[in-house]
């Protein structure tokens, strides 16, 4: 029989510890094909975060190190000074990246510091419990915004994708979803992009991922799906934000 | 004399480096240099010389020397010099380094440090070498920029959260901050653990004569096996702290090991420098530049014909308890002074050591205030009536 679809080389055979229909899968994977796509997986050291993504390492069948919550970008930065030759990239959730961690991945951008960053926005905290998260929607309903989210209390969904953009340092950003097969395939092209500026020397580079939370949204898969399509999206436009790396 | 500064520009470039000391060598085998410089200056040459290559690092008062110095010859030997946006940054981004497999330091003073505990605690989680230097200053809170002894606590007993020990080294002079920052990458890479310089803003900043060897090689380094550098070779490996349980190791497992390890530390590394300790009547105990001014009026004392001793720790964890002990036992007379800048936090080890508390007495002040030779030798000659 004539194998059509396998696992990629650089992804471990493991039973994933998440939810139904939650998006990390996916983007692990693609994370992985872009890897085996480049022959890297040698020459790839990867940092994880704090949250549900921590456990990255138990699939990736390369050398990865988990930062404390939000210093991921801090812990990649060191690793990339030491090993410039070498890809390095951060995987971060929303709180990771856009709470706990803004100071971090500011500056990690404004030093231009040649590491990539793969942001997974599904706004909310998972690995908690389903805490509201800086990029919460207004009105959505977490465990800490009860009846929904309200600006005079909770304050807004924050943009961070669209704050990096003024930043010298940075040189490419991009806001991808995994909502069909064909934003799937957007998605590992945007991860493809950013791995080939860092290996060309441009500087910094993130992709942020929209992706679904369905146990902590209370949604079935496809729903949650639907709900990234009518309204994330809304508070969240996809495509191509900033492009100064000229490739 | 030089000033160390003046000397920095002929340090050999990196990629030149051991054709040059091939040179050096070959004309003289021990050529030793002599120069004056600050505290902070010699504990920044301390760790060139020891091969440290990448150093992270937030201004803060004392210590602001130490970080420009690192600024210039990280410059010059092709290292990395980072000024972070944070103390957390910082520390976080030598996690990153030493994960890589370099010899990397952070260097701060007291609230920096606070800062920077949830970085070491997770350091020494994942056991990894990197030197932390604490010159420290006057607290709590922002305090003032005095020096001050007042973070024993904090850099002995964890400091972080877990169960965890750094190695606490404590220079007492320049020679002693280059000396023991050069040691402390050795010790660093030996035993996969965080090792601190705790100083503070005296040793900081004051000015002595520094001596070493023109060619002195880096420290006695290890290989690095579990160096994130790529899987090439080799299956793909992890450097983390999260340990769930389950088939490879249980939480408990991995502090099991931590503990086994600090054992070993505790077997090997105790230091402490002793002066006319037998036949003492008191023994002044203290560290770090407490103790300079200590031995002067020890020193002082016994010309006037009084029996005082002195004990000098240079390590703070492993802290010398046996050594204390010991002392203590052979004579049960003999009574402990513990001289502090702090309300007394060694002395509670002290107390442990000599098991007696009637035999150890504290004298210290707080805020940056430093104790005299005349005051401490007053509490001397109060202990003896």
């Amino acid at each position: 029989m004539k194998k059509i679809v396998t696992r990629p080389d650089s992804m471990k055979d493991a039973d994933m510890h998440y939810c139904a229909g939650c998006g990390h899968g996916i983007i692990h994977r693609l994370v992985c094909e872009v890897i085996d796509e480049l022959k890297i997986k040698e020459t790839t050291v990867a940092v994880a975060p704090v949250g549900c993504a921590v456990l990255a390492y138990d699939y990736w069948g390369f050398d990865t190190t988990e930062a404390a919550h939000g210093r991921t970008p801090s812990v990649a930065t060191g690793i990339k000074r030491v090993l410039p030759d070498r890809l390095v990239f951060t995987y971060q959730g929303d709180g990771d990246l856009a709470a706990i961690g803004t100071a971090e991945i500011i500056h990690a951008g404004n030093r231009g510091e040649n590491i990539s960053v793969i942001f997974v926005n599904n706004g909310v905290y998972g690995m908690t419990g389903g805490q509201m998260a800086p990029t919460t929607l207004l009105g959505q309903s977490t465990m800490t915004t009860p009846g929904h989210r309200k600006a005079s209390r909770d304050g807004f969904p924050i943009k961070i994708t669209e704050m990096m953009a003024v930043l010298p340092g940075v040189v490419y950003l991009e806001r991808t979803t995994v909502t069909s097969p064909k934003e799937v395939m957007k998605t590992k092209k945007a991860i493809r992009k950013i791995f080939d500026i860092q290996l060309a020397k441009k500087g910094f580079s993130m992709v942020e991922v929209l992706s679904p939370c369905p146990t902590y949204w209370g949604m079935s898969p496809i729903e949650s799906m639907k709900r990234i399509e009518n309204e994330v999206i809304k508070e969240y436009p996809l495509g191509i934000i900033k492009d100064t790396a000229a490739m | 004399m030089h000033r160390l500064w003046d000397v920095c520009r002929y340090v050999p470039r990196l990629r030149d480096r051991d054709s040059i000391r091939e040179l050096v060598d070959s004309r003289v085998k021990h050529m030793k240099k002599k120069y004056l410089c600050t505290g902070n200056e010699a504990c920044g040459e301390g760790a060139m010389r020891a091969g440290c290559r990448f150093y992270a690092g937030y201004p803060i008062t004392p210590q602001n020397e130490l970080t420009a110095y690192m600024s210039v010859r990280m410059d010059e030997v092709g290292g990395t010099f980072i000024q972070a946006e944070s103390e957390v940054s910082a520390i976080n981004m030598v996690f990153g380094a030493s994960v890589a497999g370099a010899r990397a330091m952070t260097s701060s003073s007291s609230p920096g440090i606070s800062l920077k505990q949830e970085g070491i605690s997770y350091i020494a989680a994942c056991e990894l070498p990197v030197v932390i230097v604490n010159v420290m200053r006057g607290g709590p809170g922002l305090g003032n920029i005095m020096a001050s002894q007042a973070d024993y606590f904090q850099a002995t007993k964890g400091g972080g959260h877990g169960d965890y020990h750094l190695i606490v080294l404590a220079p007492a002079s320049v020679q002693e901050m280059f000396d023991f920052t050069y040691e402390a990458f050795a010790l660093a890479d030996k035993y996969r653990n965080p090792v601190m310089i705790l100083a503070d803003g005296t040793l900081g900043q004051m000015m002595e004569p520094l001596e070493f060897e023109e060619n002195i090689p880096f420290s006695k380094g290890v290989s690095k096996p579990w160096a994130l550098t790529g899987a090439k070779g080799r299956s793909a490996q992890h450097v983390k702290s999260l340990i769930l349980g389950g088939k490879d190791e249980t939480l408990e497992e991995h502090n099991l090991h931590l503990q086994e390890k600090y054992r070993k530390i505790i077997e090997n590394e105790v230091r402490i420098e002793t002066e006319n300790v037998g036949g003492a009547e008191i023994i002044l105990v203290a560290y770090g530049a407490m103790s300079r001014i200590g031995y002067s009026c020890v020193e002082a004392m016994r010309e006037k014909g009084k029996k005082v001793g002195m004990m000098i720790p240079k390590t703070l964890w492993p802290f010398p308890y046996d050594e204390i002990r010991g002392i203590a036992e052979k004579n049960k007379h003999v009574k402990f002074l513990v001289v502090e800048m702090s309300s007394g936090q060694m002395v509670e080890d002290v107390r442990l050591a000599v098991q007696d508390d009637k035999r150890v007495f504290f004298y210290g002040r707080m805020g940056g205030g430093i104790p005299t030779e005349d005051a401490i030798a007053r509490e001397i000659l109060k202990i003896a009536k």
